[in-house]
């Protein structure tokens, strides 16, 4: 355990000293949309690996919050109004989903999100006078809270480190909970949890609102780094990519959305320099990990790394064990 | 008057396409409890393949028809090898399955992306169909007709296949009771596959017999997908009835929605959906909740 805490400093230290450790702008605003997209992942998460409720549109959510805070924008609010506007529309808008798609779990609740995603992509694409279709919107200004510009990169970096480890120690908080440990139960025992007289409904709806709101964190995020919203953010691929982050990672981890996002950003940033073929590449992947590595790329490589380790050391017995350990 | 005359058959024509796309689509949601996301994919691949074929492939320009029919079985095999190689080692995990068909429907799009380009391929309208039908005042194109008798000539000999013939009897079986049918001796893992290639034949054969109508273009799948899934989530799954009542449905408002609320066609779809899920969670048809 106290290794672990350790590796935790260091990779906090790392984390908080990384525009002088790593320098040039390109690397700081790619550690910036790894950490927003890792709340985004974080959001997920809580569906997928804590309700076991698989959504596929979450990238319609985060889409929603975004438009919300560009139109504001445009429409005159200052950037605390538009925040605050947008935040509430998104909750509205992710309650509205949460009612309609808990109508059903699993398959269901998977076809139920898409459509819902499919149709905000849609509403986005067509609805021109409001979201300027194809063109999308432009947001011409980023916030200055406290006087600290975040049209600086190191200090939009810092920024979204704050929010980050805001959302880390929310999710903690949520995890280690009563509630989180309720849901954990509806996700494994829905019935019996029903039995035992906790609201399986309610518990999700909840889990679904809290996903909502660190969704729309990392969207308003988002719409201030590009600086830009079009319906492409809001199609099937990026709820796809996300849901990557998550189960590459390891679906029901603290940490392992976050290493998800890291990978997933920089394999995307490192691919489209080189080929066109992401998506081509996003879907091979989603089948190789699918097949090869169910239970996510940490938790995986965890276990071949342990059973190396153990055949290194010369200890067949700790082998077998770990062989008869995994079901 | 003749605007709405209009409409009215052309959302018919559009409902009928929608039935080959989400029969097949329903099927197999019914059958293997997975929706197929490489539906939409298979669609367009479908289009592509057949726009290739009547185009004209290493010099051999073919009919339109049998361009048509060796599309619907391109596409049907490559569904059936699907299903063995990839869905078939994932037996019982649903989530995963649903991954695998989401992965390689990324894959066809930018593998047709790669392969056709982004220009759109217009289809042309076979010869003997290309007039056009008076209706009394109604002047209508002969292929948007024959596309209507098409879809109900598929409607009837499907409904033929699941009543009337052993085969029928089996896949209904296997969507009602997967266990029992097995323990009765039926092989479900081999109707998986069957019912698998038809679905993907189904939309390869839509796809190309809309395409005269809608055209061949990148993004033809994410289009035609949501489409599938509001019409299985309105009709039903496992039902021929609910998708062709479904596909009726969601023609109509579709074509109806894009003529009246041009910005808002897409959002018009989401009411019916809507009322369902909250009235009637299983569907209009369905027989149990997904």
């Amino acid at each position: 355990m106290s290794g672990r805490l350790l590796a935790l400093g260091v990779a906090l230290i790392a984390l908080a000293t990384l525009p002088y450790w790593m320098t040039g702008v390109y690397y700081v605003n790619v550690a910036s949309q790894i950490l927003f997209y890792a709340i985004f992942a974080l959001a997920l998460n809580v569906l997928v690996g804590y309700a076991g409720l698989v959504s596929l549109g979450h990238a319609g959510l985060f889409g929603v919050t975004a438009y919300a805070t560009a139109y504001m924008l445009q429409l005159g609010f200052g950037h605390p109004m538009a925040i605050i506007i947008a935040l509430v529309i998104s909750l509205i808008s992710m309650a509205i989903y949460a009612v309609l798609s808990l109508r059903s779990t699993g398959i269901g609740f998977i076809m139920i999100t898409l459509a819902l995603g499919e149709i905000l992509w849609g509403l986005a694409y067509r609805w021109i006078s409001l979201t300027g279709g194809d063109n999308g919107l432009n947001v011409k200004t980023r916030p200055e809270p406290f006087g600290y510009s975040l049209a600086d990169v190191n200090t939009f970096y810092y920024s979204t480190l704050i929010v980050f480890l805001l959302s880390i120690a929310a999710m903690t908080v949520f995890v280690r909970s009563p509630l989180g440990a309720a849901l954990k139960g509806t996700r494994d025992q829905p019935r019996r949890m029903n039995a035992l007289g906790y609201h399986v409904w309610a518990i999700r709806f909840y889990a679904c609102m809290f996903s909502g709101l660190l969704t729309s964190i990392s969207a308003i995020l988002f719409v201030y780094y590009t600086q830009f919203i079009s319906p492409q953010t809001l199609a099937l691929t990026s709820s796809a990519e996300v849901l990557l982050m998550v189960i590459s990672g390891g679906a029901g981890t603290l940490l392992g959305p976050i290493v998800g996002a890291a990978l997933v950003v920089v394999v995307k940033t490192v691919v489209s320099g080189f080929i066109e073929r992401w998506n081509f590449l996003l879907g091979a992947i989603f089948v190789a990990i699918v097949i090869l590595m169910p239970e996510g790329l940490v938790p995986g490589t965890v276990r071949l790394w342990r059973v190396a380790w153990r055949k290194v050391l010369g200890s067949p017995r700790a082998v077998k064990a770990d062989a008869e350990a995994k079901p | 008057m003749t605007f709405w005359l209009v409409l009215t058959a052309n959302s018919i024509t559009f409902g009928g396409l929608l039935f080959l796309l989400s029969s097949g689509f329903s099927l197999i949601f019914g059958l293997m409890r997975i929706p197929n996301l490489t539906h939409g994919s298979l669609f367009m691949l479908g289009a592509y393949f057949g726009a290739t074929f009547a185009i004209g492939i290493f010099g051999v320009k073919m009919n339109f028809w049998l361009a048509a029919v060796l599309a619907t079985l391109v596409v049907a095999l490559l569904g059936a090898v699907v299903e063995r190689l990839l869905l078939r080692r994932l037996p019982g995990d649903q989530l995963a399955q649903v991954l695998v068909t989401l992965g390689l429907s990324f894959m066809i799009a930018d593998f047709c992306l790669m392969v056709w380009g982004g220009d759109p391929l217009s289809v042309a309208t076979p010869s003997e169909l290309a007039g056009f039908a008076r209706l009394g005042v109604l002047v209508f194109p002969n292929y948007r007709l024959a596309i209507i008798v098409l879809a109900v000539i598929f409607a009837i000999g499907l409904w033929l296949l699941l009543e009337r013939t052993r085969l029928g009897a089996m896949i209904r079986a296997g969507v009602d009771d997967p266990d029992m049918a097995r323990v009765v001796g039926i092989r479900v893992s081999q109707l998986f596959t069957i019912v698998f290639a038809l679905g993907a034949g189904l939309a390869a054969f839509a796809g190309i017999i809309g395409g005269p109508i809608l055209s061949v273009y990148p993004g033809l799948d994410q289009d035609m997908l949501p489409l599938a899934l509001v019409v299985v989530i309105l009709g039903g799954s496992g039902s021929l009835l609910g998708s062709f009542v479904g596909s009726i449905i969601v023609g109509f408002i579709y074509n109806f929605g894009q003529a009246l609320l041009p910005e808002l066609a897409y959002f018009v779809l989401f009411l019916p959906m809507l009322l369902v899920l909250l009235l009637r969670p299983q569907g209009l048809f369905g027989r149990h909740v997904p």
